[in-house]
C-alpha cells in the first residue's frame, strides 16, 4: 500500500529521489561538534516565528489606535494569547543567539572560504533580513520604546547628504512616525520579508548541498575519483550524485545520523527557551524592554533610548563616532565587512585548528570586541564609555584589517589528510 | 518552419528592444508602487504648514500656535530681552547653536530670522514637556534674569532664545521650525523660504 503511493509519487515528482539526495544518502561529515547544531536550530526558530506570527496576526490590531491595547488583548484576554506572543517575542532574540553563534561558526571554521563564498554571502544576506524583520516587528507592540527606537533608527537614514530628509519622509509615510509608518512596517514584517527570509533559507541550503559541508578539521572529504581504495570508503551508499566525480571519505548520510544528534541538540535548546518563555519572558529587560509596557506617546521621550541587545554592538559602534554620517556610514560597514569575509581572508588553510596562534588571538579579540560593544551598546554614553566604544570599535575593524594582511603568508600548521576526530 | 538561415543581427536587434521596452515598462510599473510610500494626502493635509499672523502681538507677548501636533510659541521679544541674551552666554551649554536645533538661517545669538521674534517649538528637549513662559519673573530661576522659558516636570531651563542652561536635564536648546515671513505680519511655519 505505502510502497504503491511512494511508487506513484515518485512517477509525478522526484520525492525519493530527493529525500535520497538531501537527506538518507547525503554524505557529512562524520566529525561535526555542537556548533553544527545552530543551523538546524536556527530553522527551528523560524518555523516557530512563522507559526506563532501567524497565530499573533489573528488578534494584533495594526493600527496606531488599536495596536498596543491589541497586544494588552492578547497578553490578557486571548485563550493561551501570553504564550503564543513570548514564543514570538523569545523566538526573536532566539534566532540572533543561534545566528550569532552559527556566524560564529563558520569564521572558526572557515566556511566562508572557496569554494563556500556564496554560501556565506546568502547566510549574510538572511542575517540582513533578519535584522529588518527584527527591527520592523519591534514596532508593531506600538509601546514607548517601539516608537523610540524606531524614530531613531529611521533617523540614521536622514544623515544621507541630499537625499537623506525625503528618504526618512519616504520610509515613515508621514512627518513623525505614525500609523502610516506602523501599518507598512506590519505588511513588511507578516509577509514580505518572512517570504525573502524563507526563499535565501532556500537558497542557503541549495548552496550548502552544491558544495558539501566544511568540518571542524577543514579539510575536504571529497577526493579525486579512484584515489581511495575501496576498503577506505565508508560502509555506507551514498547518492551516485556525489559519488560519480569524486571518492567520499570519512562520511556518514545526514538521516539517520546527524538527524538523529540534532534532535538532542534541539532537546537542549527547547530546554532554555522554554525556560525562558515560562519563567523569564522580559529576560530582566533585554528580550523584552520595560519602556514597552507603556503606549508610544510622540510628545515624551523615554529617558534613555537603547535598542534590543542583538543590535547593540552595531549601535555602540555608531554612537562611537561624533559625526553623524560617519557614524552611519562605520555601522553598515560594519555588515559590509563580514559579507566580504570570503575575500579578505587570503589562507587556505579553513580550520583554526591548523592556523597560526596569531589568527586565533585576533578572531578572539574580534569576539571579545563585538560582546563589549554590545554590553556598551545598552549604556548611556558617557565619556569613559564612549572611550571604551572606541577602543573596541576599532578592535572590531582590526580584525578584518588584520586578517587580510597575515593570511596570505600565515604560518600554519600541516593539515591531516583525513578527519581527526 | 522556414528553413532560412538565422538573421543574427535581426535576432539581436529584436532582443535588444524587447528588453528595452521591457525594462522601461517595469520602470513604470515601479512608480506607483514606490510613490505610494510617500505621504498620503491626508498626512500631508495635517503636516502642512501653519500661518502666523503676528501683527497685534505686543512686546513680551507669547503667542501659541499648533503644528503637526505640537505647540509652536511666537514670542515677540522687547529690547531689554534682547540685551541680556548677550550677558548669560557663560551660563548655557550650547550658546552658540551648534547642535542642529535649528534651521541654518536661525543659528545666531537670537535663534531667530528677525531678532525681535523667536519662533520654537515649546517641548522640552528632555522628555517632551511643556515648559512655561516666565515673562518677568524668571529671576527666580535664575537670577537677574527677568525672562525664560521653565520646565516644571524635571526644572529644565531655557533663555529667551530658548537656549538650555548648564547643569539641568535637557541636553539641548528648544528647536526652531523652518518658517519664514511672507509678509512683515505673517509667518510660515513648516517651510524654509527663500533664503533656504
Amino acid at each position: 500500500m505505502f510502497k504503491n503511493f511512494v511508487a506513484w509519487m515518485d512517477e509525478r515528482i522526484p520525492m525519493t529521489k530527493t529525500w535520497n539526495i538531501h537527506l538518507a544518502q547525503y554524505p557529512a561529515p562524520k566529525n561535526f561538534n555542537m556548533w553544527y547544531l545552530f543551523g538546524v536550530l536556527a530553522m527551528l526558530v523560524l518555523v516557530n516565528q512563522i507559526i506563532t506570527g501567524i497565530w499573533l496576526t489573528m488578534n494584533y490590531v495594526p493600527s496606531a489606535e488599536g495596536a498596543f491595547a491589541s497586544v494588552e488583548f492578547i497578553m490578557r484576554d486571548v485563550e493561551f494569547g501570553w504564550l503564543l506572543r513570548y514564543m514570538h517575542s523569545t523566538g526573536a532574540s532566539a534566532f540572533f543567539v543561534v545566528v550569532y553563534l552559527h556566524m560564529f561558526r563558520g569564521m572558526m571554521y572557515g566556511s566562508y572560504q572557496k569554494p563556500r563564498e556564496l554560501l556565506w554571502i546568502f547566510g549574510m544576506l538572511i542575517f540582513l533580513v533578519l535584522m529588518a524583520e527584527a527591527f520592523m516587528g519591534y514596532l508593531l507592540p506600538w509601546g514607548q520604546m517601539s516608537y523610540w527606537g524606531a524614530q531613531v533608527i529611521i533617523s540614521l537614514f536622514g544623515a544621507i547628504p541630499i537625499i537623506g530628509d525625503d528618504l526618512t519622509l519616504w520610509i515613515r509615510g508621514d512627518y513623525v512616525i505614525s500609523g502610516a509608518t506602523l501599518n507598512r512596517f506590519f505588511a513588511l514584517h507578516v509577509i514580505a520579508l518572512p517570504l525573502v527570509l524563507v526563499i535565501l533559507v532556500f537558497l542557503h541550503i541549495v548552496a550548502l548541498h552544491e558544495v558539501g559541508s566544511n568540518n571542524p578539521d577543514g579539510i575536504d572529504i571529497k577526493k579525486p575519483k579512484g584515489s581511495v581504495p575501496d576498503s577506505e570508503k565508508p560502509k555506507f551508499e551514498f547518492h551516485e550524485r556525489f559519488t560519480k566525480k569524486k571518492d567520499i571519505v570519512d562520511a556518514i548520510p545526514f538521516y539517520p545520523y546527524y538527524v538523529v544528534k540534532d534532535l538532542v541538540g534541539i532537546g537542549i535548546f527547547l530546554f532554555f527557551f522554554c525556560w525562558v518563555i515560562f519563567f523569564n519572558p522580559a529576560m530582566g529587560g533585554f528580550f523584552l524592554e520595560p519602556p514597552n509596557f507603556e503606549a508610544a506617546n510622540p510628545l515624551k521621550t523615554p529617558e534613555h533610548i537603547a535598542p534590543v541587545w542583538y543590535f547593540t554592538p552595531f549601535y555602540a559602534i555608531l554612537r562611537a563616532v561624533p559625526d553623524k554620517l560617519f557614524g552611519v556610514i562605520l555601522m553598515f560597514g560594519a555588515i559590509v565587512f563580514l559579507f566580504l569575509l570570503p575575500w579578505l581572508d587570503r589562507g587556505r588553510v579553513r580550520s583554526i585548528r591548523y592556523r597560526s596562534n596569531f589568527h586565533k588571538i585576533n578572531l578572539t579579540v574580534f569576539v571579545i570586541s563585538f560582546i563589549v560593544l554590545g554590553y556598551l551598546g545598552v549604556k548611556p554614553a558617557t565619556e569613559v564609555y564612549t572611550f571604551f566604544a572606541r577602543v573596541f570599535t576599532f578592535l572590531y575593524f582590526a580584525f578584518f584589517g588584520l586578517l587580510w594582511f597575515y593570511s596570505k603568508n600565515e604560518n600554519t600548521k600541516p593539515l591531516p589528510e583525513r578527519l581527526t576526530k | 518552419m522556414s528553413n532560412a538561415p538565422v538573421d543574427k543581427g535581426r535576432r539581436r536587434f529584436l532582443t535588444v528592444a524587447t528588453t528595452v521596452v521591457g525594462g522601461a515598462g517595469a520602470v513604470g510599473v515601479a512608480v506607483p508602487f514606490i510613490a505610494s510610500w510617500n505621504p498620503s494626502a491626508k498626512a500631508k493635509n495635517a503636516g502642512a504648514p501653519v500661518e502666523v499672523n503676528i501683527g497685534k502681538a505686543e512686546p513680551g507677548q507669547l503667542i501659541r500656535v499648533e503644528w503637526r501636533g505640537q505647540p509652536v510659541w511666537v514670542v515677540r521679544r522687547t529690547p531689554e530681552m534682547l540685551e541680556g541674551l548677550a550677558a548669560i552666554e557663560d551660563d548655557l551649554r550650547d550658546p552658540n547653536s551648534e547642535q542642529p536645533q535649528q534651521p541654518s538661517y536661525a543659528q545666531n545669538r537670537y535663534r531667530s530670522i528677525k531678532e525681535e521674534y523667536l519662533v520654537t517649538v515649546g517641548i522640552c528637549t528632555h522628555l517632551g514637556c511643556s515648559p512655561q513662559y516666565l515673562q518677568d519673573s524668571f529671576g527666580e530661576q535664575v537670577e537677574g534674569i527677568p525672562s525664560g522659558f521653565f520646565c516644571p516636570c524635571h526644572g529644565s531651563k531655557f533663555d529667551i532664545a530658548g537656549r538650555v542652561f548648564s547643569g539641568v536635564p535637557a541636553p539641548y536648546n528648544l528647536v526652531v521650525p523652518p518658517h519664514y515671513y511672507i509678509d512683515d505680519t505673517t509667518i510660515l511655519i513648516g517651510e524654509d523660504g527663500e533664503q533656504a
